[in-house]
Protein backbone atom coordinates (compact mmCIF):
# COMPACT_ATOMS: atom_id res chain seq x y z
CA UNK A 1 0.00 0.00 0.00
CA UNK A 2 2.56 2.49 0.78
CA UNK A 3 3.98 2.51 -2.74
CA UNK A 4 0.00 3.83 -3.41
CA UNK A 5 0.16 6.66 -0.64
CA UNK A 6 0.91 9.34 -2.30
CA UNK A 7 -2.35 9.36 -4.60
CA UNK A 8 -4.56 8.63 -1.27
CA UNK A 9 -2.29 11.94 0.23
CA UNK A 10 -3.16 13.80 -2.84
CA UNK A 11 -6.89 13.03 -3.39
CA UNK A 12 -7.65 13.59 0.72
CA UNK A 13 -5.89 16.99 -0.02
CA UNK A 14 -8.38 17.33 -2.91
CA UNK A 15 -11.30 16.50 -1.15
CA UNK A 16 -10.44 18.80 1.79
CA UNK A 17 -9.99 21.80 -0.66
CA UNK A 18 -13.63 21.06 -2.26
CA UNK A 19 -14.77 21.30 0.99
CA UNK A 20 -12.81 24.40 1.58
CA UNK A 21 -14.17 25.96 -1.56
CA UNK A 22 -17.78 24.98 -1.04
CA UNK A 23 -17.50 26.42 2.56
CA UNK A 24 -16.15 29.88 1.72
CA UNK A 25 -18.70 29.69 -1.14
CA UNK A 26 -21.01 30.83 1.99
CA UNK A 27 -19.40 33.42 2.65
CA UNK A 28 -20.00 37.08 1.36
CA UNK A 29 -16.78 37.99 -0.20
CA UNK A 30 -17.80 40.56 -2.28
CA UNK A 31 -15.54 40.48 -5.25
CA UNK A 32 -12.87 38.45 -3.55
CA UNK A 33 -15.37 34.89 -3.38
CA UNK A 34 -14.62 34.71 -7.31
CA UNK A 35 -10.62 34.63 -6.12
CA UNK A 36 -10.71 32.39 -3.86
CA UNK A 37 -12.86 30.13 -5.82
CA UNK A 38 -10.52 30.36 -8.87
CA UNK A 39 -7.36 30.15 -6.74
CA UNK A 40 -8.70 26.96 -4.56
CA UNK A 41 -9.62 25.48 -8.04
CA UNK A 42 -5.97 26.16 -9.51
CA UNK A 43 -4.60 24.68 -6.38
CA UNK A 44 -6.84 21.45 -7.04
CA UNK A 45 -5.98 21.46 -10.92
CA UNK A 46 -2.42 21.76 -10.30
CA UNK A 47 -2.78 18.97 -7.56
CA UNK A 48 -4.06 16.64 -10.11
CA UNK A 49 -1.71 17.53 -12.85
CA UNK A 50 1.60 17.42 -10.85
CA UNK A 51 0.88 13.97 -8.92
CA UNK A 52 -2.44 11.99 -10.85
CA UNK A 53 -0.63 13.21 -14.31
CA UNK A 54 2.71 12.56 -13.40
CA UNK A 55 3.99 15.87 -14.63
CA UNK A 56 6.76 16.31 -11.96
CA UNK A 57 8.60 13.36 -13.03
CA UNK A 58 7.99 14.85 -16.55
CA UNK A 59 10.44 15.01 -18.52
CA UNK A 60 11.08 18.68 -20.32
CA UNK A 61 9.52 18.11 -24.06
CA UNK A 62 6.42 16.48 -22.58
CA UNK A 63 6.26 19.43 -19.86
CA UNK A 64 6.36 22.06 -22.49
CA UNK A 65 3.61 20.58 -24.76
CA UNK A 66 1.53 20.73 -21.17
CA UNK A 67 2.07 23.89 -19.98
CA UNK A 68 2.31 25.77 -23.46
CA UNK A 69 -1.39 25.61 -24.52
CA UNK A 70 -2.24 27.98 -21.75
CA UNK A 71 -0.53 30.79 -22.71
CA UNK A 72 -2.59 30.22 -26.05
CA UNK A 73 -5.60 30.56 -23.74
CA UNK A 74 -4.24 33.63 -21.70
CA UNK A 75 -4.44 35.57 -24.96
CA UNK A 76 -7.57 34.25 -25.88
CA UNK A 77 -8.69 35.11 -22.50
CA UNK A 78 -6.83 38.82 -21.42
CA UNK A 79 -7.96 39.90 -25.74
CA UNK A 80 -11.40 39.12 -25.00
CA UNK A 81 -11.73 40.47 -22.31
CA UNK A 82 -9.46 43.87 -22.22
CA UNK A 83 -12.57 44.56 -24.38
CA UNK A 84 -15.27 43.48 -22.10
CA UNK A 85 -13.46 45.43 -19.09
CA UNK A 86 -13.08 48.61 -20.82
CA UNK A 87 -16.34 49.14 -22.63
CA UNK A 88 -18.26 48.78 -19.04
CA UNK B 1 9.74 5.34 1.62
CA UNK B 2 11.14 6.01 -1.89
CA UNK B 3 9.49 4.83 -4.61
CA UNK B 4 11.77 4.31 -7.43
CA UNK B 5 8.95 2.52 -9.72
CA UNK B 6 6.91 6.19 -9.76
CA UNK B 7 9.82 7.63 -11.32
CA UNK B 8 9.76 5.53 -14.57
CA UNK B 9 7.13 6.46 -17.16
CA UNK B 10 4.86 3.66 -18.66
CA UNK B 11 4.27 4.92 -21.42
CA UNK B 12 6.93 5.66 -24.33
CA UNK B 13 7.62 9.64 -25.01
CA UNK B 14 6.15 9.42 -28.27
CA UNK B 15 2.36 8.55 -27.03
CA UNK B 16 2.81 11.23 -24.10
CA UNK B 17 3.50 13.81 -26.42
CA UNK B 18 0.59 12.72 -28.42
CA UNK B 19 -2.29 12.30 -25.93
CA UNK B 20 -0.88 15.99 -24.21
CA UNK B 21 -1.33 17.33 -28.04
CA UNK B 22 -4.30 16.28 -27.79
CA UNK B 23 -5.55 17.37 -24.66
CA UNK B 24 -3.89 21.12 -26.01
CA UNK B 25 -6.90 21.39 -28.26
CA UNK B 26 -9.31 19.75 -25.81
CA UNK B 27 -8.47 22.92 -23.45
CA UNK B 28 -8.80 25.31 -26.48
CA UNK B 29 -12.01 23.74 -26.79
CA UNK B 30 -13.20 24.14 -23.54
CA UNK B 31 -10.85 27.32 -22.91
CA UNK B 32 -13.75 29.23 -25.79
CA UNK B 33 -16.68 28.09 -23.63
CA UNK B 34 -14.54 29.44 -19.80
CA UNK B 35 -14.09 32.89 -22.56
CA UNK B 36 -17.44 33.58 -23.49
CA UNK B 37 -18.59 32.73 -19.84
CA UNK B 38 -15.82 35.44 -18.30
CA UNK B 39 -17.10 37.47 -21.23
CA UNK B 40 -20.98 37.22 -20.11
CA UNK B 41 -20.31 37.17 -16.35
CA UNK B 42 -18.81 40.25 -16.73
CA UNK B 43 -21.21 42.01 -18.74
CA UNK B 44 -24.48 39.97 -16.69
CA UNK B 45 -22.87 40.35 -13.80
CA UNK B 46 -26.57 40.59 -12.11
CA UNK B 47 -28.14 38.06 -14.35
CA UNK B 48 -25.30 35.37 -13.69
CA UNK B 49 -25.53 36.06 -9.84
CA UNK B 50 -29.57 35.38 -9.79
CA UNK B 51 -29.15 32.47 -12.20
CA UNK B 52 -26.34 30.68 -9.99
CA UNK B 53 -28.34 30.40 -6.77
CA UNK B 54 -30.69 28.13 -8.59
CA UNK B 55 -28.30 25.27 -9.35
CA UNK B 56 -28.11 22.82 -6.56
CA UNK B 57 -24.53 23.14 -4.83
CA UNK B 58 -24.75 20.20 -2.93
CA UNK B 59 -25.30 17.78 -5.81
CA UNK B 60 -22.10 19.62 -7.28
CA UNK B 61 -20.45 19.31 -4.75
CA UNK B 62 -21.18 15.25 -4.52
CA UNK B 63 -20.64 14.94 -7.99
CA UNK B 64 -16.60 16.89 -7.69
CA UNK B 65 -16.19 14.31 -4.73
CA UNK B 66 -17.48 11.33 -6.93
CA UNK B 67 -14.93 12.27 -9.99
CA UNK B 68 -12.07 13.22 -7.84
CA UNK B 69 -12.57 9.68 -6.62
CA UNK B 70 -12.76 8.44 -9.84
CA UNK B 71 -9.50 9.86 -10.65
CA UNK B 72 -8.00 7.98 -7.78
CA UNK B 73 -8.98 5.29 -8.74
CA UNK B 74 -7.55 5.25 -12.25
CA UNK B 75 -4.00 6.40 -11.03
CA UNK B 76 -3.94 4.01 -8.33
CA UNK B 77 -4.71 1.48 -11.31
CA UNK B 78 -2.18 2.27 -13.00
CA UNK B 79 0.47 2.51 -10.77
CA UNK B 80 -0.87 -0.98 -9.82
CA UNK B 81 0.15 -2.33 -13.42
CA UNK B 82 3.65 -0.71 -13.85
CA UNK B 83 4.19 -3.30 -10.96
CA UNK B 84 2.86 -5.81 -13.06
CA UNK B 85 -0.73 -6.37 -10.43
CA UNK B 86 -3.44 -6.98 -13.36
CA UNK B 87 -5.96 -8.07 -10.96
CA UNK B 88 -5.27 -4.54 -9.04
CA UNK B 89 -6.06 -2.75 -12.49
CA UNK B 90 -8.85 -4.14 -13.57
CA UNK B 91 -11.17 -3.95 -9.95
CA UNK B 92 -9.73 0.04 -10.15
CA UNK B 93 -10.71 -0.07 -13.88
CA UNK B 94 -14.04 -1.42 -13.15
CA UNK B 95 -14.65 1.00 -10.01
CA UNK B 96 -13.52 4.31 -12.25
CA UNK B 97 -16.43 3.29 -14.47
CA UNK B 98 -18.66 3.08 -11.76
CA UNK B 99 -17.85 6.35 -10.41
CA UNK B 100 -17.89 7.75 -13.98
CA UNK B 101 -21.61 6.08 -13.92
CA UNK B 102 -22.54 7.84 -10.79
CA UNK B 103 -21.72 11.12 -11.88
CA UNK B 104 -23.91 11.15 -14.74
CA UNK B 105 -26.84 9.65 -12.66
CA UNK B 106 -26.46 12.41 -10.56
CA UNK B 107 -26.22 15.05 -13.68
CA UNK B 108 -29.12 13.33 -15.43
CA UNK B 109 -31.23 13.74 -11.77
CA UNK B 110 -30.05 17.44 -11.71
CA UNK B 111 -31.06 18.27 -15.68
CA UNK B 112 -34.35 16.81 -15.27
CA UNK B 113 -35.17 18.86 -11.94
CA UNK B 114 -34.18 21.82 -14.34
CA UNK B 115 -35.55 20.78 -17.12
CA UNK B 116 -38.89 20.34 -14.56
CA UNK B 117 -38.30 23.64 -13.47
CA UNK B 118 -38.48 24.69 -17.00
CA UNK B 119 -34.80 25.84 -17.23
CA UNK B 120 -33.41 25.22 -20.56
CA UNK B 121 -30.67 26.69 -22.66
CA UNK B 122 -32.60 29.35 -24.51
CA UNK B 123 -33.61 30.28 -21.26
CA UNK B 124 -30.97 32.99 -20.88
CA UNK B 125 -27.22 32.95 -21.07
CA UNK B 126 -26.28 31.44 -17.60
CA UNK B 127 -28.44 28.23 -18.57
CA UNK B 128 -26.60 28.49 -22.07
CA UNK B 129 -23.57 28.30 -21.00
CA UNK B 130 -24.10 26.19 -18.04
CA UNK B 131 -26.15 23.34 -20.42
CA UNK B 132 -23.03 23.78 -22.95
CA UNK B 133 -20.73 23.66 -20.27
CA UNK B 134 -21.82 20.24 -18.77
CA UNK B 135 -23.16 19.25 -21.47
CA UNK B 136 -19.76 18.92 -23.34
CA UNK B 137 -18.37 17.68 -20.23
CA UNK B 138 -20.35 15.02 -19.91
CA UNK B 139 -20.18 13.79 -23.23
CA UNK B 140 -16.28 13.27 -22.51
CA UNK B 141 -17.23 11.48 -19.38
CA UNK B 142 -19.50 9.34 -21.89
CA UNK B 143 -16.28 8.90 -23.96
CA UNK B 144 -14.27 8.48 -21.20
CA UNK B 145 -16.53 5.44 -20.15
CA UNK B 146 -16.37 3.64 -23.20
CA UNK B 147 -12.69 3.97 -23.21
CA UNK B 148 -13.12 2.37 -19.82
CA UNK B 149 -14.97 -0.39 -21.26
CA UNK B 150 -12.45 -1.01 -23.84
CA UNK B 151 -9.46 -0.87 -21.36
CA UNK B 152 -11.32 -3.41 -19.02
CA UNK B 153 -11.87 -6.02 -21.80
CA UNK B 154 -8.49 -5.82 -22.71
CA UNK B 155 -7.19 -6.17 -19.40
CA UNK B 156 -9.31 -9.35 -18.91
CA UNK B 157 -7.71 -10.72 -22.49
CA UNK B 158 -4.33 -10.14 -20.26
CA UNK B 159 -3.25 -7.51 -22.56
CA UNK B 160 -1.71 -5.02 -20.33
CA UNK B 161 1.64 -5.90 -18.16
CA UNK B 162 4.66 -4.08 -16.23
CA UNK B 163 6.20 -3.61 -19.86
CA UNK B 164 3.02 -2.71 -21.79
CA UNK B 165 0.81 -0.31 -20.44
CA UNK B 166 0.63 2.43 -22.50
CA UNK B 167 -3.16 2.51 -23.57
CA UNK B 168 -4.14 2.54 -19.97
CA UNK B 169 -1.57 5.15 -19.19
CA UNK B 170 -2.67 7.57 -21.83
CA UNK B 171 -6.49 7.18 -21.19
CA UNK B 172 -5.99 8.00 -17.67
CA UNK B 173 -4.21 11.10 -18.58
CA UNK B 174 -7.46 11.60 -20.87
CA UNK B 175 -9.64 11.10 -17.64
CA UNK B 176 -7.33 13.31 -15.05
CA UNK B 177 -7.83 16.26 -18.08
CA UNK B 178 -11.84 15.48 -18.06
CA UNK B 179 -11.62 15.87 -13.77
CA UNK B 180 -9.66 19.30 -14.30
CA UNK B 181 -12.76 20.40 -16.39
CA UNK B 182 -15.38 19.65 -14.06
CA UNK B 183 -12.85 21.52 -10.97
CA UNK B 184 -13.24 24.87 -13.12
CA UNK B 185 -16.53 24.27 -14.20
CA UNK B 186 -17.81 23.54 -10.22
CA UNK B 187 -16.78 26.83 -8.56
CA UNK B 188 -17.74 28.62 -12.04
CA UNK B 189 -21.20 27.84 -12.47
CA UNK B 190 -22.58 26.80 -8.53
CA UNK B 191 -19.96 28.97 -6.26
CA UNK B 192 -19.77 32.34 -7.83
CA UNK B 193 -21.62 32.20 -11.08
Amino acid sequence: MAAYKIYFVAWSTLLVLTAVTVAVSYLNLGLWNASVALAIASLKAGLVALYFMHLRHEIKLVLGFAVFPFLILGLILVGTLIDAIYRF
Amino acid sequence: MTTNHDAHNGAPVSARLGIWAFLATELLLFGALFTAYAQFRITHAELFHQEHLKLNRMLGFLNTLVLLTSSLTIAVGIAAIRRGLQKVLKICLALTLALACGFLFIKYLEWSHDFHQGWFPRTNLFFGLYFMMTGLHGLHVIAGMALMVWLLIKAQRGAFSAEYSTPVEITGLYWHFVDIVWIYLFPLLYLIG
